[in-house]
């Protein structure tokens, strides 16, 4: 096999300019701008440079290499670069400075079911998103039959799919994406949308095409536990530059443990005790230690302030609780006004996924402020299971499961 | 489960396609690729004549009645009241032998115009050369004119008014018309992209390109205005038209059709070239 990287990106930058004024999208604008621009380009040269454009970097000087085979991960925040750079591979845009080399077919998926028309059935669609990214009509008729399979869609495949329900729509929008057989596969965060099961399908079928065929992958999620399960490396952009490249479980610890996030409150009533910041430590949760501290003011002492915390699953399930209150003499802060109460569990028994705390504020005798789902964390466990099962079947907590085997006893010497 | 992922390379590897993206560089291959993106183009053009026939109830018919009225008027107005001349043509015949070329160009060019902004969806998100969008929209335009055939077939047949044999140059007038709705397609669709004013320009230029279009009327009964009609790439187009259909134009009038052409191949190679320049920023502004 070659040792060719497939891509190859080189001091890749790209910048939109920003205009405060008005976008010029229409005529007038433009044609002002140009008059007055030729005015007072006129008088010395005074303000010919648009003050008033803002450049804006949405990716600089980014480059990395991608080897043949590999499935990588882009991870970063909102508004890191992360979808300009999947469309500069992608060519829908051009870079401002840099160079890319790809060495293969390309297919970009970056959002699902594009060109779908809602008018026409889903069979027409099929061949009609088919040939949008890039297959030939021999090709679809070829894989059409595995198409509608995979998107259980079989009754209704000469029905418009502006009847379809959107989980049909998605279904039959990614089963044709799930086709193409390019050497590289580009695909934005489209698992975001879909049914868990069908997810897992695609992630399923995502993993066939990078692991068994040796095609190359890069994907855009912010979902940690699909890219755990089927990203080798990662890149972690953070406004418009590359912060990390390596192994993807590296990448997602480094990626989350950047900046505490806090959440702030404007409390309800100030003549009532009340919470006034949560904060989970993201530093201590990438090393597997969750840390809540919660800020509390009030207008009198509290005699014994007491914190509860509970914490859901993604799908809303309670999944472990406690507070001040329940530890009884073990609890014994002393009174004050203000303050902050830290709640640590070290290991956190999880599996990776996203989070969800519910906290409240009391004193030994009555809570004062309850607030649902204040806080969100993801969670990458140092425990990394290969073929981990969805969670709905599982559960979320991953116990300290001890398994052994005893071999059967050996069968007695037949005695004659 | 046959699963064509699981497709094992083929033996002897074909050289994998090598692509290189460089800042300021227009990407090499595109003609090539608008080769390879030909079935993207009819699938295009599909979609188009699929939804426009399945969105009306009456469908066809809708092709139908835009010109039928405009004949009726035109002839009316023209034929009627001003009693223009004729040249010894049934002035229905007449006019329907303008509205053939007109009536295509004005839906390939109002499709073409609109065609980038229609599509902006596919253009954020999906690469392929921009052309295949302004080229499709082509095709709907080409289908409403065959239903106009048809009805000109029709009343040629009522009027015992056959064409002759100059009727099989009628593809390359067919194909001049689209080129003109192309060329300047190209530019509104592209400044559309950039300034949604040019959105009011095209029904304008069409309201008014009607008259400044010998449709109603015959060049050649107008010699005085011949020189400044044939200003219009259309004209071309349409004395071509009546040449191929009508064959009563005592001799082909080559200076007009001449210019016409000429003017046609400026507004496409300009009209190429500022949709290639702009093309890079589409998905940017779109």
């Amino acid at each position: 096999m070659d040792a060719a990287p497939v891509i190859t990106v080189e001091n890749l930058s790209k910048r939109y300019t920003l205009t405060h004024e008005a976008r010029h999208d229409n005529l007038r604008d433009t044609l002002t701008q140009g008059v007055r621009g030729l005015w007072s380009r006129f008088r010395h040269w005074r303000a010919a440079a648009r003050a008033q454009d803002e450049e804006f970097w949405a990716l600089r000087d980014v480059a990395f290499t991608v080897p043949r085979g590999d499935v990588l991960g882009i991870i970063g925040r909102n508004g890191a670069g992360k979808s300009t750079l999947l469309k500069v591979l992608s060519r829908i845009t051009e870079p401002t400075t840099g160079r890319i080399t790809l060495r293969g077919r390309v297919a970009s998926l970056l959002e699902v079911g594009t060109g779908f028309h809602p008018e026409l059935s889903g069979r027409e669609n099929i061949f009609l998103n088919g040939a949008i990214l890039g297959m030939s009509r021999a090709e679809i008729r070829r894989k059409f039959d595995e198409i509608v399979a995979f998107a259980e869609i079989e009754q209704f495949i000469d029905t418009p799919v502006k009847r379809y329900s959107s989980g049909m729509y998605v279904r039959l929008a990614f089963a044709v994406a799930a086709h193409l057989e390019p050497e590289i596969l580009i695909i934005d965060e489209v698992l975001a949308v879909g049914d868990a099961q069908f997810q897992k399908k695609c992630l399923g079928k995502m993993g066939e095409v990078a692991h068994d065929s040796g095609r190359t992958v890069l994907f855009v999620s912010h979902n940690t536990a699909a890219l755990q399960a089927i990203c080798r490396t990662g890149l972690w952009l953070n406004k418009g530059r590359v912060m990390q490249t390596g192994p993807i479980n590296e990448c997602l610890s480094a990626y989350l443990a950047s900046g505490a996030e806090e959440s702030v409150f404007v409390p309800v009533n100030r003549n009532k005790p009340h919470i006034t910041s949560v904060t989970v430590d993201r530093t201590a949760l990438a090393t597997g230690r969750l840390r809540i501290s919660v800020g509390f003011q009030s207008p009198f002492p509290l005699s014994r302030p007491v914190v509860g915390i509970t914490l859901f699953s993604r799908y809303g399930q309670p999944l472990a609780g406690s507070n001040g209150r329940m530890l009884g003499e073990r609890w014994a802060p002393p009174a004050a006004a203000a303050g902050v109460i830290t709640a640590e569990i070290f290991p956190l028994p999880l599996h990776s996924d996203t989070y969800r705390a519910s906290i409240f504020l009391g004193d030994a005798g009555q809570d004062y402020d309850v607030r649902h789902d204040t806080a969100e964390f993801d969670f990458i466990s140092g425990n990394f299971y290969p073929e981990c099962p969805p969670l709905q079947a599982i559960g979320s907590l991953d116990l300290p499961w001890q398994w052994t085997f005893t071999p059967a006893p050996p069968a007695p010497e037949p005695s004659s | 489960m046959a699963d064509a992922l699981h497709a094992t390379p083929a033996p002897a590897a074909p050289p994998v396609p090598t692509l290189v993206i460089e800042a300021g560089r227009l990407s090499q291959n595109y003609w090539r690729d608008l080769w390879r993106y030909r079935e993207l183009l009819g699938f295009l053009a599909w979609r188009d004549i699929m939804v426009r026939y399945k969105q009306t109830s009456l469908g066809v018919a809708w092709a139908l009645v835009q010109p039928l009225i405009t004949l009726v008027v035109f002839t009316f107005v023209f034929g009627d009241i001003a009693k223009m001349p004729a040249g010894g043509v049934p002035y229905p015949l007449l006019v329907l032998s303008g509205l053939l070329p007109w009536q295509l160009f004005s839906s390939a060019f109002s499709g073409a115009s609109g065609s980038l902004v229609g599509n902006a969806n596919l253009i954020s998100k999906i690469y392929f050369p921009r052309l295949v969008v302004p080229m499709s929209a082509l095709a709907v335009a080409l289908i409403d004119f065959l239903v106009v055939c048809a009805l000109y077939a029709l009343f040629a047949l009522w009027y015992h008014d056959l064409p002759s044999w100059h009727v099989l140059l009628l593809p390359a007038l067919i194909l001049l018309a689209l080129l003109t709705a192309l060329g300047a397609g190209l530019w509104m669709t592209a400044l559309t992209v950039k300034y949604r004013d040019f959105r009011y320009v095209v029904p304008f230029l069409l309201s008014a390109g009607i008259y400044v279009t010998p449709v109603a009327f015959r060049t050649d009964m107008h010699p005085n205005w011949r020189g400044l009609l044939a200003l219009n790439p259309l004209t071309g187009v349409v004395d071509g038209f009546r040449w191929c259909l009508l064959d009563t134009e005592p001799t082909f009038y080559w200076a007009g059709f001449i210019t016409s052409l000429l003017l046609v191949a400026i507004l496409l190679v300009t009209g190429v070239w500022y949709f290639r320049r702009m093309e890079r920023e589409f998905a940017d502004i779109i």
